[in-house]
């Protein structure tokens, strides 16, 4: 029943950061596009499914609740002010979105409002992901620093890491979605995003290395935990192919898979531990009632669902979006 | 008072979910509404109803996504605000909070798209049933909730180990004696609101002299549901004032204004307390119903909050004001759709004018009632966030800085003032603009997960 719920996170999470990654990338690149006409054509890329990428951030938040409510305690409490600032950012850039084309006054303030709130957004979450793995204050088990502990350069450069990984997830969005000039131009940004970010991945992972001779201690003990690296080196190189080749579908599916290998290397370099190197998923877990409970009703039948209507609503909305302003 | 993180974190969660209360309830009650519409319009054919119909759908709409938004912060406030609550009690409400979402969910994947686009596209019966689904849908979150809270009110179905509260008996928790009154006084409280914004606007539409058909079926309907609603309502908010008695003997006293033992109790119509010499101010009072409210006889002792130490006693002032503006929301709602179904039947609502005009300011009434009501609920519980085990200042994050505190405070003031202001201008656009007009076509983005795209029209435009 652990084992259940910990992939039930873990895939949720995973979910959560490809399908809100790549409408966030589109937000924050819609921050700095110019024209109306890009923007627009952005806009409409994501419309019909960004609101529902959404749903898997909420899911995470209940599920780890349920199933394991020290972390949850533990992290939210740790995380004040980078949680209520991604929040702050989601909502506004979810407001800004509906009324933009609904208030004919003062565009650029929902302009300013879907980017700002994206970029927020994505860069607390990279924050956060980046004071986790650098170790929180923890006494007992229970957080012991003050409200600005997980501010750090570690941590600030995961979150600038995480702006650019979103961003090139949202420029192959864009290009699968897109055509004419918007397409060309997202295809002229791939490589500059996704050189950024590997780069900022590597500084990241040796810094990691070299703080944490824990987690070094753990690639010594398990080899075979190389072949993640190993997958998104060889999807980095499909990657570079597939733009000179100008393909449309193969880079979004090329960056997933770089994220999914980064992910999972992140995840494997701490099990059995949900906070690095103080709470294990066992520590963590909900008594067994508890988690049976959830796992009837939610976990047999709802979840399957979800997972069923997420892939219909995007084969609904498959194919050209972000072309013409239709929608807008 | 001195600003505390606990006082902050108090205020920010009756802030946010205060404000949130109102699009849930509203939801609820029109998704009935909606529901009793298409059984008319498909048992009659009358094509008025269909328009009332799309006309309440896309105010539906626009409140759903509200709600939608305006909830998310609730999923991560528990573990903001709440730790060592979320922590002891997350084995217990971290699922019932996480059912509800799930439920939510359920109805969006399933039936939600279906009642906003498929109109045109499946069987009548089969929109039919999606519309019920909906309202099923909406009705099974608020459950959860009630379950949720009703377990905060009286714990039941756990054993203590380990310093965390461990669920030994569900069906006990999610069939709470408690629950289960508190439910449909829930429930009929968002049926009557959804039922006085109708008759609200029908009335108003009376007044403009608009939409002749439309505005006589919001009107004449929302007057007789309500009408039959409201003597329901007061049945089972007496029930639940019973489990208050039974149950949470100080919250009931404070609830009462009794400062002390009386046999046979009398029973404070309006006063305001004062708990520093624990008395009343300018109280009227009539002798013995208070006996006859609380225990249903004549002569029974009933107990007063001097009975309790002062640590174990809620602030009194909010209970016992808010309690009585509920009760008043409730007497004048109800003198207004008795006095409504009286004329109607007599033919003659529509000219009477005060009348149009008390019924369409009425609109606010249910909202202070569902509020003032879970402020006595909610602060009559007090000092305790779980009644008698977990203390609110035990349970608030004890790492919480005040100005971490006032930063996120203030934040949410903005973005929700921010949420409500656009919300709220964008339902008064759909209101003036009324029924009628083109049947709904939905836009190429529309979709169930973004349902604001059905009320397609721009907000602020002149």
């Amino acid at each position: 029943m652990i084992d259940f719920w910990v992939s039930v996170l873990a895939l949720s999470i995973l979910l959560y950061v490809l399908l809100d990654g790549f409408d966030l990338g589109v937000g924050i690149l819609y921050g700095l596009a110019r024209e109306n006409r890009y923007r627009r054509a952005m806009m409409s890329a994501i419309a019909p499914v960004w609101d529902g990428n959404e749903t898997w951030l909420i899911v995470t938040g209940v599920v780890l609740w349920g199933a394991f409510p020290v972390v949850y305690a533990t992290l939210f409490s740790a995380f004040y002010l980078p949680l209520l600032f991604m929040l702050a950012g989601l909502i506004l850039r979810g407001v800004s979105f509906e009324f933009r084309d609904k208030a004919r006054h003062l565009p650029w303030v929902w302009d300013f409002g879907f980017g700002g709130g994206s970029f927020v957004a994505a860069f607390m979450q990279g924050t956060m992901v980046g004071a986790l793995v650098q170790g929180l204050p923890l006494v007992n088990g229970n957080y012991a620093g003050g409200p600005f502990s997980w501010l750090s350069p570690f941590s600030v450069l995961c979150g600038g890491g995480l702006c650019l990984g979103y961003a090139l997830l949202g420029a192959c969005w864009l290009v699968r979605k897109s055509d004419g000039d918007i397409q060309s131009t997202a295809f002229r940004l791939i490589p500059a995003l996704s050189l950024s970010s590997l780069a900022v991945l590597a500084v990241v992972f040796l810094l990691a290395l070299t703080e944490n001779l824990r987690v070094l201690d753990r690639w010594i003990e398990r080899p075979y935990l190389l072949a993640f690296p190993l997958i998104g080196i060889v999807a980095g190189i499909a990657l570079a192919s597939s733009v000179k080749q100008r393909r449309e579908k193969a880079p979004f599916i090329l960056v997933a898979v770089t994220f999914a290998a980064a992910f999972g290397t992140f995840v494997l370099s701490f099990l059995p531990y949900m906070i690095p190197f103080s709470i294990t998923i066992n520590e963590a877990a909900a008594p067994q009632s508890t988690l049976a409970f959830m796992f009837w009703g939610e976990g047999l039948f709802v979840l399957p669902l979800m997972l069923l209507y997420t892939v219909i609503s995007y084969r609904v909305f498959r194919g050209k979006t972000g072309t013409s302003p239709a929608y807008l | 008072m001195h600003v505390t993180a606990l006082l902050l974190s108090r205020l920010q969660f009756a802030f946010t979910i205060s404000f949130h209360i109102i699009f849930p309830s509203f939801t609820i009650g029109v998704a009935a509404w909606l529901t009793f519409l298409e059984v008319l319009y498909q048992a009659t054919g009358r094509p008025t109803y269909r328009t009332v119909f799309e006309f309440w759908l896309k105010i539906f709409a626009v409140a759903f996504g509200i709600g939608v938004v305006t909830g998310i912060v609730m999923a991560f406030q528990f573990g903001t605000n709440w730790s060592v609550l979320a922590r002891l009690s997350g084995p217990i409400q971290g699922p019932l909070i996480s059912y509800e979402t799930f439920t939510a969910f359920f109805l969006e994947a399933s039936f939600f798209g279906i009642l906003l686009f498929g109109r045109t596209r499946v069987p009548p019966w089969f929109y039919l049933l999606s519309t019920a689904m909906v309202a099923l849908g909406t009705t099974l979150s608020a459950y959860w909730i009630i379950v949720n809270n009703s377990w905060m009110q009286v714990p039941t179905g756990y054993v203590v180990s380990h310093g965390t509260y461990f669920p030994v008996d569900w069906p006990q928790i999610l069939f709470n004696p408690v629950a289960r009154v508190r439910f449909p006084h829930m429930l009929f409280a968002s049926y009557l609101t959804g039922t006085f914004c109708v008759a609200a606007t029908g009335a108003w539409y009376v007044l403009r002299r608009q939409f002749n058909a439309e505005s006589r079926v919001m009107l004449h309907m929302g007057l007789y549901l309500a009408a039959v609603l409201i003597p329901v309502q007061l049945f089972f908010g007496h029930l639940v004032g019973d489990y208050v008695h039974d149950r949470q003997p100080v919250k009931f006293a404070a609830i009462e204004g009794r400062w002390h033992d009386e046999q046979p109790a009398s029973e404070v119509l309006i006063a305001l307390p004062n708990p520093a010499a624990e008395t009343n101010r300018y109280e009227i009072k009539v002798p013995v119903l208070g006996s006859v409210i609380g225990s249903l006889s004549l002569n029974s002792k009933e107990i007063g909050l001097t009975d309790f130490p002062r640590a174990d006693r809620p602030p009194v002032i909010i209970p016992f004001l808010a309690f009585r503006l509920m009760v008043g929301c409730g007497i004048v709602m109800l003198l207004i759709a008795w006095v409504g179904t009286y004329l109607s039947r007599k033919q003659r609502l529509e000219q009477n004018r005060p009348l149009m005009w008390l019924t369409f300011l009425s609109f606010p009434l249910p909202f202070i009632a569902i509020l003032t009501g879970w402020f006595t609920a909610e602060v009559g519980r007090q000092p305790w966030t779980i009644y008698g085990v977990l203390r609110t200042e035990d349970a608030v994050t004890p790492i919480l800085t005040t100005s971490a505190a006032i930063i996120s405070l203030v934040t949410y003031c903005f973005v929700y003032t921010l949420i409500g202001t656009f919300g709220a201008l964008f339902i008064y656009r759909l209101l003036r603009k009324g029924p009628g007009g083109p049947l709904t076509v939905p836009p190429i983005a529309a979709f169930p997960r973004r349902p604001l795209a059905l009320a397609n029209e721009p907000i602020l435009e002149k």
